[in-house]
């Protein structure tokens, strides 16, 4: 698990069954001091997030786990919204 | 599993409900010398007594994860498994 900044918003049109209801967020991941730690990805929004929302997310496996039905190819996927990092 | 330092705490409402109740932790891998390497990440706590400044043992392995909390459907890989006395490192 991570953080993550949502940067923006993928529309997607065209896409592989199980994946037709869900929603695509552009996130960049960050360290604690939510500094930019590597490239932006795509992750399935499991939790309402909109852009400029502070994130957690799940990656690999565990990340499809988190959508419904969970037997999807997703490898991230936003799974809560921070209200705090107390660090 | 790796040895990480406990940095602090996140605090979440909205979030996937295998979160619920369970405490969110910041943490940084460390080397043997216990100095920071590479970048920080969270993991869920298993222990309820992993503080901050606490050197944890986390698995970062999803099976083992779910096993310990005991939930088929987690999507956690994250988990703290042990909060670490002390690391003897010999020199051979």
């Amino acid at each position: 698990m991570y953080l993550g900044k949502v940067i923006g918003t993928v529309v997607c049109t065209k896409r592989v069954t199980g994946l037709e209801g869900a929603r695509f967020l552009l996130v960049q991941p960050l360290d604690h001091h939510q500094k930019p730690v590597g490239p932006p990805e795509v992750a399935v929004d499991r939790a309402s997030a909109s852009p400029g929302t502070l994130v957690f997310l799940e990656g690999s496996r565990e990340a499809a786990l988190a959508c419904d039905p969970w037997f999807v190819p997703v490898d991230s996927a936003i799974v809560g919204i921070v209200d705090e990092v107390d660090v | 599993m790796n040895l990480c330092r406990v940095l602090g705490t996140v605090v979440a409402t909205e979030k996937h409900p295998a979160f619920h109740a369970r405490k969110i932790l910041v943490v940084q891998p460390l080397d043997e010398k216990l100095s920071p390497i590479g970048t920080s990440f969270l993991a869920v706590d298993n222990t309820s007594s992993a503080g901050k400044g606490d050197v944890v043992l986390v698995l970062h392995e999803g099976n083992g994860a779910r096993q310990v909390l005991g939930d088929k459907q987690a999507p956690i890989r994250n988990v703290v498994m042990g909060v670490v006395d002390r690391i003897d490192v010999g020199s051979r």
